[in-house]
């Protein structure tokens, strides 16, 4: 499990970042963390002539207060969104789905940017992406642009990133309201990725579901939103009925793959059960 | 008397047996410090890197290994061709029939591969990295056949066949009758008269064993002599089963295994690797190292279970247990290793367990598949033994409308009947069933558990309740010779141990049986420092070299305690009655007015005079003034081989919760209590329990090798072959009843695996405890939650699982699949 030989370059700003993934040749991959870039690297299933190691690139890391959002540099850790007050504050979903992630080792490596980049829709943080409407900054040598994140992620592992595009930053907008968060994961061992997972937040206003937002995790390609159950909430009551009902439709427009830990038809139902939970304790039922 | 007067020799007035001692090996197995096999450096070593199959089963054609020998640091390059007159066949060390077939087994494959992950080429290179460039520049030219890989179907006329040179895919059909030993009535009489019979069919799926460690060797040829360091449990079987495979001398031949980072079995094997990087060594005259990644160790390391059982137990309508019959289906894989078809024919003494059954009959037929082959696994036959018998226990319960613990009662045998010769014919020598089931119903809360199950079905609560049991016994002790030669089998099980005194007073025990994580440095160090009076801190153990213990048979079976540990004992008891007579002389006394306590020879009555052991063996080092009719040493051997094999066992209970919607089970306590004999050192006997539980529970839950419909291994990495960690487990509740075994003579029975052969059953019983009232009688292992709720929708077992990989790493399945798959195999789950 060695990897072919390949040449590193190690940039500190994202302007030589930038010039190094140009100067790379014909395959370049940038590296974040490496979770997911070295097992492929040493499996041999990618074999890129030189590594641009983003690992130096301080401006990348670490989370700020832009008013309405806050702004994730994609080179933040796992480890680090999850001790982060800003995070905590404002997107209590983005760490509770974090926590479900791998393990201790793999956290303090794995990088938020890196997990939405690398878009397997078995990973948990896209979802969240999703549900929370968070726009991704993108930079390129024509300069820099904005993506929501609807747009972002297109097929299993494909980004709208186009060669020679950093993901450099990830504008996540702040809940303002009553919201309550839940992101529920099933899986068969701790530190697996999800079989399905729901992401839901809920905002309740007199007693009702005013509106609600639903990012399903390895229901498809792509990470997805539970349409048609958020529609069926949006005004619904904060019942347990309601939500049974509207949760009964989490699996429309979804279309998931059939593997070991699941067949299609059993990750719909599972996406039925979970988006039910994730939606009833949210809405703090 | 002042305390200063006493030397502190008064900390050995506590026995060391019994002691809760920490290993005294682990900080340098934790922490790295030390000789594994992989961290071998030798001047001018050379890599291998092995080219192995991505189809199952094919044809051979031409083998273009140019372009590789070309690679930078390549020094050479070698097909199965070029070793197809040296290799020989790899041992089959256990023909269970005498007329078992054997299609031979090369190290390297040579006309034809029949599994995934086979040899097929070999490169030797200057680096580790230059070694593993070269593999994708060897161009194989495969004629793909079909694969043969459901073994019911395999086992029936309308198939194709794994190996073509053979008229059928049945290797052996190995039958035991009690009727026909004379140990049982007849089985087909039994039945007929039976007021109840119940009949199932299980499946104890294959699983990988997964040590810690990957394989690894490395060989250093001196002249026409060489030496092998292996992460092998077996270093003295294999220098015997090399010499006679490659025709290198044994006397030529030295096998050392350094700290090995666990087996479970999986290490209990003569590999291909071992021997080609033997081959490689010899044709190049250069040290070579060869250590396989965890892809390749998933591949290609033996398998283990893989089992189809139907099994009929009859019985009056009371619960009294009338018959026994089993039917097996043994995958053998591809090719017969070291103890392939003995795996599942040891089994057969063990499904009619602690239960009186009079009469029983089992059949079993090893099977061909283009799999890697199977062969022994934490248990070895046993587990798949106690799990078919307490699952059916369980539904003959069912089937009676009796309480399974009652009807387990009133079948096993009572404390006082032992010794018992049960319907297999073997003698169980001691055991209180009644004693470790009632400590482990109170240490697990039963009648409160039961109550809660109560409230919940009534409720109609989501999430059941379920309680599990598992009465196991086991053989082990992998020993008397005699018994094992009756079984074909292909040594004697006997151990060897020597202890030598050194001048200053400090000792070395040299052992046969091979550590592989065990603890037998400390255990074997309590042993000694009881006997002979000495600091434990002053005994050091000597193990897996075979030019420094050059006897004996090694780790497995759970034999290394009851079997190596009595030798170490019965040296010791020489060194005692040698240093005796030594001590007499100087001390100018009589033998028999000498006593020996506390390590110190005393002449009785005459306080004040003595002479520790120590000080003899400083004496008799000196040697300037010892008994004339005696050798001046007072070190000694010995050879033990005993009687019996010993039974331990024990009562497992789980409760279960079963989340009715999703399927997904969730343990919710497990409590244990098991009777292993004398106790050396209850914290390596917890570890071992609790070691072994987790594996036990993980195949009833997690574990699972599976193969797609082309033969490709989709559990290829440890994203989808899931091993189990100490979150996924709950806390143990584990205790111990002592009934000392009877057939070694410091009482203790083996607890290698005795938590992985009980705790299967215990769980799956356990989830079906919690849905049988809903319609569920059956899950197959493992109980994916995808299969109990299946299992809740429409019946049956829960079905096939899909075989494709998930998604993680792109969907790789193995490292030699990727990008050789057919439509029907389809890794990854992306079509
Ligand atoms: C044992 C294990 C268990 C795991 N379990 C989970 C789990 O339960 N849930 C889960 O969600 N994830 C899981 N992961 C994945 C983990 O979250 C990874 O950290 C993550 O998928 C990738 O992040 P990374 O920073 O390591 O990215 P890398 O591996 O460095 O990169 C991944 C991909 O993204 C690209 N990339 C990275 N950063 C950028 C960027 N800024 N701009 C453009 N492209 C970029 C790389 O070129 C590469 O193709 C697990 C990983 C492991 C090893």
């Amino acid at each position: 499990m060695i990897p072919a030989a390949f040449a590193y370059a190690r940039p500190t700003t994202v302007e030589e970042a930038l010039q190094a993934i140009a100067d790379g040749g014909e395959d370049v991959k940038v590296m974040a963390g490496g979770q997911s870039l070295i097992p492929v690297m040493r499996l041999r299933m990618a074999a890129p002539e030189t590594v641009v190691d983003l690992v130096s690139v301080s401006e990348m890391r670490g989370v700020r207060d832009d008013g309405d959002a806050l702004v994730v540099g994609a080179m933040t850790t796992h480890h680090d969104v999850l001790v982060d007050p800003l995070i905590a504050e404002h997107a209590p979903l983005l760490v509770q789905a974090t926590e479900t992630v791998a393990d201790r080792q793999v956290r303090a490596r794995g990088t938020f940017g890196g997990a939405l980049a690398h878009a397997d829709p078995a990973g948990d943080l896209a979802a969240v992406a999703l549900a929370l409407d968070a726009e991704m900054v993108i930079a390129g040598s024509g300069g820099r642009r904005t993506v929501p994140a609807a747009d972002f992620f297109v097929d299993y592992l494909t980004t709208c990133l186009e060669e020679g595009e950093l993901l450099v930053e990830v504008r996540i907008p702040k809940l303002r309201g009553e919201w309550g968060v839940r992101y529920e994961k099933f899986n068969r061992v701790a530190q697996a990725w999800s079989i399905v997972a729901v992401a839901a937040a809920v905002r309740r206003e007199n007693g009702h579901i005013a509106e609600a937002r639903i990012g399903l995790t390895n229901m498809g390609s792509t990470p997805l939103r539970a349409q048609a159950t958020e529609a069926a909430l949006a005004g619904a009551d904060a019942s347990a009925a309601a939500i049974a009902a509207a949760a009964e439709r989490a699996a429309e427009g979804t279309s998931p793959t059939s593997d070991l830990n699941a067949q299609a038809d059993y990750r719909e139902h599972l996406a039925r059960v979970l988006t039910r939970r994730a939606v009833s304790a949210a809405a703090g039922l | 008397m002042t305390l200063t007067e006493e030397p502190r020799t008064t900390e050995t007035a506590q026995p060391e047996i019994g002691r809760a001692r920490r290993r005294k090996e682990d900080a340098r197995l934790i922490t790295g410090r030390t000789t594994w096999t992989d961290n071998m450096v030798l001047p001018g070593m050379l890599h291998l890197s092995i080219v192995r199959s991505p189809v199952a089963h094919a044809r051979i054609g031409s083998v273009d290994v140019s372009a590789a020998r070309e690679a930078p640091g390549v020094v050479a390059v070698y097909s199965g061709r070029d070793f197809a007159e040296e290799q020989g066949s790899l041992p089959c060390a256990w023909p269970v029939t005498p007329d078992m077939v054997n299609p031979g087994h090369p190290s390297i494959a040579v006309e034809e591969v029949n599994h995934v992950g086979e040899a097929v080429a070999v490169i030797v290179a200057r680096s580790k990295a230059a070694a593993a460039d070269a593999v994708e520049l060897v161009d194989v030219d495969y004629a793909v056949l079909p694969p043969v890989l459901d073994m019911e179907q395999a086992s029936t006329q309308d198939t194709d066949l794994c190996h073509a040179h053979l008229e059928s895919n049945t290797s052996f059909h190995f039958v035991f009758d009690a009727g026909d030993a004379g140990t049982g009535g007849d089985t087909d009489e039994a039945f007929s008269g039976a007021d109840v019979v119940v009949s199932r069919r299980f499946v104890n799926q294959r699983l990988i064993p997964a040590f810690m460690e990957p394989r690894s060797v490395v060989v250093q040829p001196q002249g026409d002599n060489y030496t092998m360091w292996s992460a092998t449990q077996i270093p003295h079987i294999l220098r015997v089963m090399l010499a006679m495979v490659t025709g290198v001398p044994e006397h030529k031949l030295r096998v050392i295994a350094p700290d090995v980072g666990g087996g479970f079995g999986g290490k209990l094997q003569v590999t291909p690797e071992e021997v080609l990087a033997l081959l490689v060594a010899r044709r190049l005259g250069k040290p070579v190292k060869y250590t396989e990644t965890r892809s390749e160790s998933l591949m290609s390391a033996h398998h283990g279970r893989d089992q189809i059982q139907y099994v009929d137990v009859a019985a009056d309508r009371e619960g009294n247990v009338k018959g026994l019959r089993v039917r097996l289906l043994a995958d053998m894989g591809a090719y017969l290793r070291l103890i392939t078809p003995g795996t599942p024919a040891l089994g057969a003494f063990m499904y009619p367990a602690i239960y009186k059954f009079p009469a029983y009959r089992f059949e079993l037929k090893g099977i061909f598949t283009n799999k890697t082959p199977t062969d022994a696994y934490r248990g070895a036959g046993r587990p798949e033994a106690t799990f078919a018998i307490e699952r059916i226990m369980d539904e003959l319960a069912v089937e009676l409308g009796m309480d399974p613990l009652e009807l387990r009662r009133k079948n096993w045998i009572k404390h006082d009947e032992f010794p018992f010769t049960m319907v297999a014919g073997l003698e169980y020598d001691s055991g209180n069933y009644e004693a470790a089931t009632a400590r482990a119903l109170e240490l697990i809360g039963y009648d409160e558990l039961r109550a809660e199950q109560q409230r919940r079905r009534e409720s109609g609560d989501p999430v059941q309740l379920g309680i599990g049991f598992s009465t196991f016994t086991e053989m082990c002790g992998i020993a008397p010779s005699r018994v094992l030669g009756s079984l074909s089998f292909g040594s004697g099980g006997w151990e060897h141990a020597s202890i030598r005194m050194l001048p200053t007073g400090k000792v070395e025990v040299v052992t046969g049986a091979t550590p592989h994580g065990q603890g037998h440095e400390t255990a074997w160090s309590q042993l000694v420092a009881d006997k002979l009076g000495v600091p434990f801190e002053d005994v050091e153990v000597l193990h897996g070299d075979t030019s420094i213990s050059p006897k004996g048979l090694d780790t497995y079976g759970s034999r290394s305690l009851v079997v190596g540990g009595t030798a170490v004992v019965k040296a010791a008891d020489k060194v005692v009655a040698k240093a005796r007579k030594v001590a007499a002389h100087l001390l100018e006394a009589s033998e028999d007015d000498l006593e020996f306590e506390g390590g110190k020879f005393s002449v009785r009555g005459t306080p004040g005079t003595g002479l520790s052991i120590q000080e003899v063996a400083l004496a008799i080092f000196a040697a300037h003034n010892y008994p004339e009719d005696v050798e001046p040493s007072i070190d000694a051997d010995a050879t033990f081989d005993p009687v019996n094999f010993s039974f331990p066992h024990g009562t497992h209970i789980c409760a279960m919760e079963v989340d009715t919607e999703t399927g997904m089970v969730k343990i919710r306590k497990y409590a244990c209590v098991d009777d292993v004999g004398t106790i050396v050192n209850p914290l390596i006997v917890e570890g071992q329990i609790h070691g072994g539980l987790a594996q036990g529970i993980a195949q009833a839950l997690y574990e699972e090798a599976v193969y797609d419909a082309d033969g490709n291994l989709t559990t290829g990495s440890f994203v989808d072959y899931l091993v189990p960690s100490a979150a996924d487990l709950p806390h143990f509740d584990t205790d111990n009843t002592v009934t000392p075994s009877t057939s070694n003579p410091m009482g203790s029975k083996g607890v290698g695996e005795a938590g992985t052969i009980a705790s299967t059953p215990a769980v799956v019983n356990a989830a079906l405890d919690a849905v049988r009232h809903l319609g569920v009688t059956d899950i197959r292992m493992p109980l994916t939650p995808e299969r109990v709720w299946r299992a809740l929708q429409t019946g049956g077992d829960g079905g096939d699982r899909a075989a494709a990989g998930t998604t993680a790493y792109g969907g790789a399945s193995t490292e030699s699949t990727t990008g050789v798959s057919t439509p029907a195999s389809n890794p990854g789950g992306i079509s």
